[in-house]
């Protein structure tokens, strides 16, 4: 049995990882999953969260802001923004949550009186928030 | 025949341009090197993308649940035409190139009935198009504060078309835009982005039903969720493709004009010197035949 398998994270403007790799901790939108070697096909939205990743050389992290992952006998993350953790420095993080403030905002406007669109952008901008935890920064709590 | 200072001056300012466009196509190449590392670096996701909404689409096929953006309005009455063009001239047939490809296409479409939009991405699109068709003219994309294309701007675009469909302003769109080949020859191309089209490969066909992937959330959500961004990956590679080719038109265009220019000197410093020698020619006759007078 593979102790290792292809892992790729692209988001549209570079590849940021191919590599071999252990287990992919993936923030999937229905909860988190984690992928091994020989992991059921399956493919799955991603929320905005904190991806990890076991190689050989030890383990990197990176943030998410959306996208996809595809797990079959490979896995390949399609993140629609990708940055490595440790390049997330306050400013950045803040810009985030910022734009997914902004988002929220501009749902609740035009789409009053649909909960669901106005839902979906609220926890998006809650798992933003979250993130900042996740990587040790100070989590930004934007006024609802 | 032109007196002296004249061609001097004259060969004095072709040497001044030749000095531009040389300048001009070695800026070109260099950002030609990074236009396609950019369009080098999108690749992948592209390609993994419509690797996976194939096989969606495959899957989902033709049920009658299958989002609009897939399956279309199921009209094609009014069909949205995304032309995207550079924001600056100088570089050949690059723009006018893609706005006759498109022209081509709202004469057969005008021809077939269709009521036609046009909504233009880059100032040079929009100022040949709007001579015959401002009446046709729903939306203008400005580039030129954009020094790096990112995602961002993609996406913006894809929102705002997005949010057209909608609202029921079209049925079809469909983008044009030049594919780079290489620094001399790039194609003026149209792609349908609304309703989707993934080529189901045989391959994406046989992977469909033999991989069968869990869905998290099910896969219509899943689709639901993907085409929006298909639309805003096919807008940005298609941007980046189009940066590459303008880059690359341009720099074939800049060679050709120094070389032109190169040629146009040789030429006139060849009337320069027949012209001098006459001159000299002429002068000493005069003092000959002033001395053989006396």
């Amino acid at each position: 049995m593979a102790d290792t398998m292809q892992f790729d994270l692209v988001s549209p403007e570079r590849k940021l990882l191919s590599a071999q790799a252990k287990s992919v901790q993936i923030p999937g939108s229905e909860g988190d999953l984690t992928a091994m070697p020989n992991h059921a096909a399956t493919i799955t939205t991603l929320r905005p969260g904190v991806l990890t990743v076991e190689t050989d050389k030890g383990t990197e992290k990176f943030v998410v802001t959306g996208g996809f992952a595809e797990i079959g006998e490979t896995v390949s993350v399609l993140a629609e923004k990708a940055l490595p953790a440790a390049d997330v420095d306050q400013k950045t993080y803040e810009a985030l949550v910022a734009e997914a403030h902004e988002a929220y905002k501009q749902t609740k406007v035009t789409f009053e009186n649909e909960p669901g669109p106005v839902d979906d952008a609220a926890k998006l901008l809650q798992d933003m928030v979250a993130v900042g935890t996740h990587i040790g920064l100070d989590p930004m709590q934007p006024s609802l | 025949m032109p007196n002296l200072k004249d061609l001097k001056n004259r060969i004095a300012s072709v040497k001044s341009t030749r000095k531009i466009t040389k300048a001009m196509q070695m800026v070109a190449a260099a950002k030609l090197r990074r236009a396609q590392d950019a369009a080098e670096a999108s690749r992948p996701y592209a390609e993994r993308f419509n690797a996976v909404m194939a096989s969606l689409a495959a899957s989902v096929g033709d049920s009658d649940t299958a989002p609009r953006l897939l399956a279309g309005t199921g009209k094609d009455d009014v069909q949205l035409l995304v032309v995207l063009t550079a924001e600056r001239g100088l570089c050949g047939g690059f723009n006018t190139n893609i706005v006759k490809l498109a022209k081509a296409k709202i004469a057969e479409l005008k021809g077939a009935g269709k009521t036609v939009k046009i909504l233009t991405v880059g100032k040079k699109g929009r100022e040949q198009l709007k001579r015959e068709y401002s009446d046709l003219f729903v939306g203008h994309v400005d580039l030129s504060d954009v020094k790096r294309l990112g995602y961002g701007d993609a996406q913006n675009i894809a929102k705002d078309i997005l949010s057209r469909f909608d609202n029921g302003e079209f049925d079809v769109a469909t983008i044009f835009f030049a594919k780079f080949n290489s620094v001399i020859s790039q194609d003026p191309t149209a792609l349908q982005v609304i309703p989707a089209s993934y080529e189901t490969t045989d391959e994406s066909q046989a992977d469909a039903e033999t991989s069968q992937y869990d869905y998290e959330p099910d896969e219509e959500a899943i689709l639901a969720d993907l085409l929006p961004r298909g639309v805003a990956t096919q807008i940005f590679t298609a941007l980046l493709e189009n940066a590459a080719s303008e880059q690359g038109a341009r720099m074939s265009a800049m060679d050709n004009a120094t070389r032109n220019a190169g040629d146009m000197i040789d030429q006139l410093t060849i009337e320069y010197n027949r012209s001098r020698q006459a001159v000299i020619t002429n002068e000493l006759i005069e003092i000959i035949s002033g001395a053989e007078a006396l």
